[in-house]
């Protein structure tokens, strides 16, 4: 149970770093459910730890856990979303575009009908 | 040594390793095959941690659906114009920041968890009974938190509902497009063919057997998004457009049965979401079967994304 406590607490290092230092918003993407995998693990020791009753791991957190995987995957669904709108727009996912007015590409949905 | 803890502790490194893998690859396309093998080897964590619902959610929905819908964006973005690395100095501050936090938490959860660890497993087995479920995750999920998985559902939908309004007009309520557009590989029509009579069967049996072992609707309905989605990716069948009433029903079923049990309990057992004496486990059931199915359309309109063609007349 340390071993996977202190694994827990190494992926949300490592998922932190990966958000702040990665360019690329897919790999921040990625990096953010490493980071969030790291939190639900943490979960699965505070679980571990309540372990009684006759049963393995507390079952609250665990229930908590199953509810976090499912609300991470429609926050990364749609962050995807976004983004790939974003790549079609602008043939790029750039963050740090500078929006001066001459630099939007011209958008086909957004004439009035 | 036992070979528990030599086990643990390699499965620990290797998660580990990966992560790392996943974090520093060169290409998009690596770091999201090495999330998938993250997501798997983190259910064995799971596993070893006796949360086998959640080793099972994990595979399916952290590893499986997740990893389909990066592989898939991926695909399209590739490496191409994503920006500079920042400097240096900037990546080694990063880096020490993120290891003080690590350090922090890890000295957190090692030594200033309190002792002896509260728990709620005692009160939830105590109720058990009354509830006439075996699994004490399901009854968490369907009776003493049930409003959490119902707001849940809604959180799913109302993604949905971001996701399909970032289609451009012109395809406004058009068909979802997934996978590549050159003519899928024989093998794949192969699998596509095989794998969904057996992985509905698995998912059936997920979805019933979470009453009383691990399992429940979260898992069967990936299962079931999985079989979708291959059947679709292999152009065995199209997506029905995302204006089909059909399928709006669909992923709307689940959460509004879910949502008229709740409603029903107030005037049946004088509370939101309470079941009456006797008819616990019956509801859960009917629920269970609504939202597996519901789960199962949106977790797959969810990969698939926006539309992406215009609707056929």
């Amino acid at each position: 149970m340390t071993i996977f406590a202190a694994c827990a607490a190494l992926l949300m290092g490592l998922g932190l770093f990966g958000l702040i230092t990665n360019p690329q918003p897919l790999r921040k993407i990625v990096a953010f459910n490493i980071l969030g995998s790291g939190v639900f693990l943490l979960f699965g020791i505070v679980a571990r730890r309540g372990a009684a009753a006759g049963v393995g791991a507390d079952p609250v957190p665990q229930a908590l856990v199953i509810t976090g995987i499912v609300v991470a995957f429609a926050a990364t669904a749609m962050a995807v979303a976004l983004l790939l709108r974003l790549f079609a727009d602008r043939g790029d996912t750039r963050l740090d575009h500078e929006s001066a007015a001459g630099t939007e590409p011209a958008r086909d949905d957004c004439r009035p009908p | 040594m036992t070979s528990a803890l030599a086990f643990d502790l390699a499965l620990a490194a290797l998660v580990l390793a990966i992560a790392t893998l996943t974090i520093a690859a060169r290409e998009a396309m690596s770091a999201v095959i090495s999330f998938i093998a993250y997501g798997l080897l983190l259910s064995l964590a799971w596993v070893r941690l006796r949360a086998p619902d959640v080793a099972l959610t994990e595979a399916a929905i952290g590893a499986g659906v997740t990893g389909l819908l990066l592989l898939g964006a991926a695909a399209t973005i590739g490496d191409r114009q994503a920006g500079a690395a920042p400097p240096l100095a900037l990546m080694l501050a990063a880096g020490l920041a993120c290891a003080l936090v690590a350090s922090g938490l890890a000295a957190t959860t090692l030594v200033l968890l309190p002792e002896p660890a509260p728990t709620l497993a005692p009160p939830a087995m105590a109720s058990l009974a009354t509830t006439g479920l075996g699994n004490p995750v399901t009854a968490v999920l369907f009776v003493y938190r049930a409003l959490d998985t119902l707001l849940e559902k809604v959180v799913l939908v109302l993604a949905l509902l971001g996701v399909w309004s970032l289609a451009p007009d012109r395809v406004w309520g058009g068909v979802a497009r997934l996978g590549p557009d050159a003519p899928p590989r024989a093998m794949l029509v192969f699998l596509a063919q095989l794998l969904p009579p057996v992985g509905m069967v698995i998912a059936i049996y997920m979805f019933w057997t979470g009453a009383d072992h691990p399992g429940g609707a979260f898992q069967g309905g990936a299962i079931l998004a999985a079989m979708w989605l291959i059947v679709l990716t292999a152009r065995l069948a199209d997506m029905p457009a995302t204006s089909h009433p059909g399928l709006r029903l669909l992923v709307l079923a689940g959460p509004m049965l879910f949502a008229a049990i709740g409603f029903a309990g107030w005037a049946l057992a004088d509370a939101f979401l309470a079941y009456p004496e006797g008819y616990a486990k019956p509801l859960i059931i009917l629920a269970e079967a609504g939202l597996t199915l519901s789960i199962a359309a949106t977790l797959a309109c969810l990969v698939a994304g926006p539309a992406t063609r215009t609707p056929p007349p």
